[in-house]
């Protein structure tokens, strides 16, 4: 067990990362404008459908892109119509929307590609590792996070950039002021239809990403059900780091870790079934700290 | 020359008809009092003046010019602020982002947090509005929130400011801060609409005041020329005596003992410390204080509600400190809760769920263990008609009802169990002088039937008219036990605040 934490593991964990984070960061946007996205697994698929497809039919990986970021985006315009203008529960959307992904993309799967479970192919053109020359010699952390492709470096960018739009700019002040007391935002004159649908939007637009990075980054195809779970995780990751971007980081680096070290294990023999239920476990673990937490929060905010 | 004028402005709601051909104006500089009962239609018209919603019919002019307003934006636009009664501010923003929220001042794109709080600074100083710009609103008081919301209406150059009902949530200290900022307003050029109903208030600071009943104008007075008396039976359209009858009889036997009554919360000060009472029959015991004092920790420890850490509480005779609820009526207690949406009805269930609440434990109402419905809505008919609620039928859901009518049921549930006990919270918080007139009345008929009552409320005319003797409340603590009739609001007020009187006045124990 010597070399079980060597440079490789950091590389999977960060790779692992990655397109959690991106959703994650979509759902904190909704979540402070207070609409609650439980359809970023969802979304997430549509995205990496998308990417595929984008890529495969043009033969670049930027298409493949924008394909995934406009899928998703147009995908996530279910939620933000029916809950915002149409006043629907968001978690019966999202619920609804989850299936209904699954359903779009196996059933895509089979009448674009005529394959079925997984399509893998030649021409799909995935994303390519940007090395960082000089950083990328730095040992242990260099070939993790300085040799990523630009979906890599645009997600981690997007940490610090999502705390700064949300704290320092009037945008900010104005959208997390939408999710907490919509009513009061109305009287001064701030729409919070808009920034919900713009929250949601962008919500699509980082799924998006999210998908072309799993399905154009971290392998190149496309598989039914790929996104396995990984939104999901998104939304308690946010739940656990409470809207706050860096936290979201965090928890977004532990759920990667489970999975880049339950991979590892499974390389070392363990059961294939213990090592993929190790990031649900987490999963419920860190559930239970924040419905905790959620609670103290509210009992908190009725005090007040 | 006029800062407002609203002509002719009808205004109708599915079912009601809230302003009906109403004309209000409004001098330059004056603070006016915008008069009337829950209901008769002076919020809605304020709220169309604001911008909220939009009439049916009429016209507005803003200094002498037509405007109309498709949104409060609109409003502000053209200098009218609003200050409503439920503050709308955001909680996990500071002071100084609340007050600029769209109006951000800017650096380089991003929120100027220094020019945002110098612009607080430069109006809390100039019209003595005491605020810290960096503190996060949901942690501050009612009082200082208020404060909030004039600075956020004077940032966005309102020159009109409507405030509704500001006074309900103050302590009488505050409500004077509170005068003494509007009437620097008012030197400084501003225009004050208050909307209210307490008449004290409105003979102490506006100039002249309009008087709404049933959605239409009834009176425009000059309050010099007016008296309380002739605004009130102008409102309610008859005259109410809020004055009551000293009781009949002297107290008897005790039926709430106190003693030594403790409750602790982490981290801080207990809420209740070491209190004791005892309330007799026949007799209302007011307990006065400013909220956040103890008072209503108080009531839900001897209700029941509130376990406590040390201390005795005796209903009727029976010790029921380790009782539960239930335990604790059965021995002889009626409580009127100070939360009447959350504990004191249910929203969802109809009135005559809600009338019978309680009641249903027993017979008529329960047979064979199960609810009999027409005796059910024989007995909701009967307490309806005897406290004179004001609802369509037994059947409608309390959730439609205005403050008053549920109060009213509030009040008539529990006053027909006929118990030995009353602990009555703020039995008149935001209902309107008629059915305040009527509670009162209700109360002071169940002292002299032989009940005794603790009277908890933070408006102390109706402690200083109900009660026969007063105990201040001052951080979780008896510190005054008082005779009614041998002091005054200002003695109270001052006790209330944690001073002590001069002289041999003083009873206090703690």
């Amino acid at each position: 067990m010597s070399g079980f934490f060597d440079a490789a593991l950091v590389e999977s964990i960060v790779r692992a990362l990655i397109p959690v984070l991106f959703a994650a960061l979509g759902a904190l946007l909704c979540d402070r404008a207070g609409v609650f996205n439980i359809a970023l697994e969802g979304q997430l698929l549509i995205g990496c459908f998308g990417a595929v497809a984008g890529s495969y039919f043009t033969g670049s990986a930027v298409v493949g892109v924008i394909a995934a970021v406009l899928a998703a985006s147009v995908f996530s315009l279910i939620l933000s119509y029916g809950s915002v203008t149409r006043k629907a529960e968001p978690i019966v959307l999202g619920v609804a929307m989850n299936i209904l992904a699954v359903g779009i993309t196996s059933f895509l799967i089979d009448a674009v590609f005529h394959v079925r479970g997984v399509f893998q192919d030649p021409a799909i053109a995935g994303l390519h590792h940007f090395a960082i020359p000089g950083l990328v010699r730095i040992p242990w952390i260099g070939p993790a996070l300085f040799n990523l492709t630009i979906l890599g470096y645009l997600g981690l960018l997007l940490v610090p950039a999502t705390s700064i739009v949300l704290f320092r700019t009037p945008l900010g002040m104005r959208l997390r002021g939408v999710g907490e007391r919509p009513l009061a935002a109305e009287t001064l004159g701030v729409s919070p239809a808009s920034y919900q649908y713009g929250a949601v939007t962008a919500s699509g637009v980082l799924c998006g990403l999210a998908g072309a990075q799993l399905a154009l980054g971290n392998v190149v195809q496309f598989a039914e059900n790929m996104s396995a779970g990984r939104g999901w995780i998104a939304v308690v990751a946010v739940m656990l780091a409470k809207d706050k971007p860096y936290a979201t980081l965090g928890a977004a680096l532990l759920f990667g870790s489970t999975e880049a070290i339950g991979f590892r294990l499974q390389g070392e023999g363990l059961a294939v079934q213990i090592t993929d239920a190790a990031p649900y476990v987490v999963t419920l673990i860190a559930l239970l700290f924040a419905a905790r937490s959620f609670r103290r929060q509210r009992a908190a905010a009725t005090v007040a | 020359m006029l800062a407002v004028e609203m002509r002719h402005i009808t205004k109708r709601f599915p079912g009601v008809l809230a302003d009906d051909d109403v004309s209000f104006d409004v001098r330059q500089g004056e603070i006016h009092a915008l008069m009337g009962e829950n209901g008769a239609g002076k919020s809605v018209l304020m709220s169309i003046l604001s911008g909220l919603y939009r009439p049916d019919s009429g016209e507005i002019l803003v200094d002498g010019r037509p405007v109309k307003f498709a949104s409060p934006l609109d409003a502000i636009g053209a200098g009218i602020g609003m200050v409503f009664q439920s503050f709308k501010l955001f909680p996990s923003l500071t002071v100084a982002e609340n007050v600029v929220f769209r109006e951000e001042p800017t650096r380089h794109g991003l929120y100027d947090k220094r020019a945002a709080a110098a612009i607080v600074t430069q109006i809390a100083e100039r019209y003595g509005l005491a605020v810290d710009p960096a503190a996060v609103t949901g942690s501050l008081p009612v009082g200082v929130l208020q404060r909030v919301e004039i600075i956020k209406a004077l940032y966005r150059k309102a020159k009109v400011l409507i405030l509704d009902e500001p006074t309900a949530v103050l302590t009488p200290q505050e409500t004077d801060r509170l005068f003494e900022v509007l009437r620097s307003l008012q030197a400084d050029g501003h225009t004050i609409i208050l909307i209210t109903h307490k008449m004290r208030e409105v003979m102490a600071i506006s100039e002249r005041v309009t008087v709404l009943r049933d959605g239409r104008v009834v009176a425009r007075l000059n309050t010099a020329e007016t008296t309380g008396e002739e605004i009130t039976r102008l409102m309610t359209g008859r005259d109410i005596d809020l004055e009551q009858s000293p009781p009949k009889s002297a107290p008897g036997a005790p039926v709430l003992e106190v003693s030594g009554l403790t409750c602790r919360q982490a981290g801080q000060k207990p809420a209740v410390d070491n209190v004791s009472l005892t309330v007799r029959a026949g007799e209302i015991v007011g307990i006065a204080g400013v909220a956040g004092n103890g008072q209503s920790e108080l009531a839900e420890a001897i209700a029941g509600l509130r376990a406590a850490d040390a201390g005795t509480v005796r209903i009727a005779g029976t010790d029921v400190t380790a009782g539960s609820v239930k335990v604790r009526r059965a021995a002889g207690l009626s409580y009127i809760p100070e939360d009447r949406h959350a504990v004191g009805t249910a929203p969802d269930a109809d009135v005559a769920s809600n009338l019978a609440m309680g009641h249903h434990r027993r017979p008529p109402l329960l047979q064979h263990g199960l609810l009999k419905r027409a005796r059910l809505a024989d007995f909701a008919q009967r307490l309806v008609d005897r406290f004179g609620i004001k609802v369509a039928g037994t059947g409608v859901l309390a959730r439609t009802l205005s403050g008053g009518n549920l109060q009213k049921i509030v009040v008539a549930r529990e006053l027909d169990y006929a118990s030995p006990l009353l602990i009555a919270e703020q039995p008149t918080r935001g209902v309107d002088i008629g059915a305040i007139a009527a509670i009162h009345k209700e109360i002071a008929d169940y002292r002299d039937g032989g009940g005794g009552v603790l009277l908890i409320s933070a408006e102390l005319s109706e402690i200083l008219s109900l009660s026969g003797r007063i105990l201040v409340m001052f951080e979780g603590r008896i510190v005054a036990d008082l005779e009614a009739a041998a002091t005054n609001e200002a003695e109270l007020g001052l006790l209330m605040a944690g001073g002590e009187l001069a002289g041999a006045g003083k009873e206090a124990q703690s």
